[in-house]
């Protein structure tokens, strides 16, 4: 009795003291949207009234390949591998095996290509721009563009979003296709299949309607990597450990909004 | 002191900033002329790089007002400011130097920002004398990351001065360099000043310099101005806070 009398009163301290950071993070949580809409305005209205500073954008484009290229080669081979692999035994069991190709190919283009896509670049790319960024803010780089007539979303923000948003379908379609070349890779283990016949049996089976809302979907995740990932940036604090937390901060951000943007997208599609 | 008849080209009259409940500055007056050297002294932490951080507007002042040339900063819109920011001169107190960029796209950035066109040959000399008025003409192909602090301040300053700003705002300009190089960076100041007829406000500490450059001296304690004066008023003070800084 005395035990339960003790767990209520040590519960309802909790909450006394719960109940005034719940109010102060709601209150953190609602500057944060407001700040997230301010940036969004003014983004939106950058892209459109100034100057488009072409050089950073080719410049961003580039690194954004560069840097992400060998990983995707690596994780879409391996996907590829590994849904054919693991996808064989159940079509074998129904005689279905010349499905197989199909299958995965609809797979990777739909969902694994777009998705992992993204994900790798949102720990690669979001978070490197969240510390380059984060980096030029603490060391006030940002703050010497301004005093030297340069809009910093004009001229870091813009193109880096603008990259994202070209390059992260571009490498989601790459993706796709090391994908099914790993799924040929991965039918070849146990049946000899040429890659002619191959790449037959799965396009029979894909439609354009398959790799179409894809495509339009990786648009956005691009989206959103650039844009969270210089938000972060951008806004980092003062110390040098901000920018740790820019980056950190966001992988995890883009991350989570990317799988709520795939959510909707899938709903959107469905509705097609 | 004698009265200065030169037009007045920053007017700052009661400026207040806070950041959260930490007052920073509590109503500083002071007024920037025309061909003037101004240097501003402060304990470490009194607001000195805030005052001129608001001149850029760089940081937006709660309350009082700003003038530079014919702009008032309060509220100024961003055509304005771009005119505001074009008269200025700003070297940060950590040099601020762009990363990705060597030395020589550091000081290009600044010149084409001007968007005044330049030929590459006049821009290349240009960049080759800012680097040689700083001491360091081998430095122009060198990454950010490959200098030394001081070495970064020194570019930090060509960067400043190579686009002959009507207005400088220094940021301890000298801070973390040798005396004899500190003493050139002083000369610098003035013979920048000599050659180009503009205005300076230099924030520092080193003694030195502020009796090389100083035409005028303002002092910040507890974010108000404590005494204004030039350097001989300021020697012959007897409060004890002043001296400490002369000693
Ligand atoms: N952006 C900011 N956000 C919050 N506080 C700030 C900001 N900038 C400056 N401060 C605070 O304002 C005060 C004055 O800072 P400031 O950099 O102007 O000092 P200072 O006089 O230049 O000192 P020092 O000689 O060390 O450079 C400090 O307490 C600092 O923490
Ligand atoms: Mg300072």
């Amino acid at each position: 009795m005395s035990k339960k009398h003790h767990q209520a009163n040590k519960l309802s301290l909790n909450l006394s003291s719960f109940i005034p950071t719940l109010k102060e993070k709601g209150i953190l949580f609602f500057m944060d949207v407001a700040n997230v809409v301010a940036y969004l305005k003014i983004v939106f209205r950058n892209l459109f009234a100034k100057r488009f500073e072409f050089q950073e954008f080719l410049k961003q484009c580039y690194q954004i390949g560069n840097k992400s290229v060998g990983l995707i080669s690596i994780t879409g081979i391996i996907i590829g591998l590994v849904l054919t692999i693991q996808s064989r035994p159940p079509l074998v069991d129904f005689g279905a095996v010349a499905m197989l190709p199909g299958m995965v190919a609809i797979s990777i283009i739909r969902e694994m290509g777009p998705v992992i896509t993204a994900l790798i670049c949102a720990g690669k790319i979001g978070s490197s721009m969240g510390a380059e960024l984060g980096s030029m803010r603490v060391s006030e780089q940002i703050d010497a563009m301004e005093v030297s007539n340069t809009n910093p979303i004009n001229f870091l923000i813009i193109p880096r979003v603008l990259a994202a948003t070209v390059m992260i379908p571009v490498l989601t379609l790459y993706a796709d296709a090391i994908g099914i070349f790993g799924s040929w890779l991965g039918i070849n283990i146990k049946d000899s299949i040429s890659i002619k016949l191959f790449l037959n049996q799965a396009f029979t089976q894909v439609d354009f309607m398959d790799i179409v809302p894809a495509v339009i979907k990786s648009f956005f995740f691009g989206a959103v990597i650039g844009l969270v990932g210089c938000y972060k940036g951008y806004n980092a604090g003062r110390g040098t450990e901000s920018v740790g937390i820019a980056a950190n901060s966001a992988v995890v951000t883009a991350s989570l909004l990317l799988i709520i943007v795939d959510l909707i997208a899938v709903q959107v599609t469905d509705l097609l | 002191m004698e009265k200065n008849t030169k037009k007045v080209i920053i007017d700052i009259k009661d400026l207040k900033k806070s950041f959260g409940n930490q007052k920073v500055l509590d109503g500083i007056t002071l007024q920037l002329h025309e061909e003037e050297n101004l240097v501003v002294l402060g304990k470490s932490g009194s607001g000195k790089s805030v005052l001129i951080k608001c001149i850029v507007n760089l940081l937006e002042h709660d309350e009082g007002s700003i003038v530079v040339g014919d702009y008032e900063l309060t509220d100024i819109n961003e055509e304005d400011l771009v005119e505001v920011r074009k008269k200025i001169g700003f070297l940060f107190q950590g040099a601020a130097l762009y990363d990705s960029m060597t030395v020589r796209e550091n000081l290009t950035f600044a010149l084409s920002r001007l968007n005044k066109s330049f030929s590459k040959k006049e821009i290349n000399n240009k960049i080759v004398e800012a680097l040689d008025n700083v001491g360091l003409p081998d430095s122009i192909d060198k990454m950010p990351s490959e200098l030394s602090g001081g070495m970064k301040k020194r570019i930090g300053l060509a960067r400043t001065l190579v686009v002959n700003p009507k207005i400088i705002l220094y940021d301890e300009p000298t801070t973390g360099l040798d005396p004899i190089t500190s003493y050139e960076i002083s000369h610098l100041i003035n013979d920048t000043k000599a050659k180009f007829n503009n205005a300076s406000i230099i924030i520092t500490h080193d003694i030195n310099c502020v009796k090389t450059v100083a035409d005028r001296i303002v002092m910040i304690k507890e974010g108000t101005v404590y005494k204004e004066g030039n350097l001989e008023e300021f020697i012959k003070d007897e409060d004890p806070y002043i001296q400490s800084f002369f000693k």
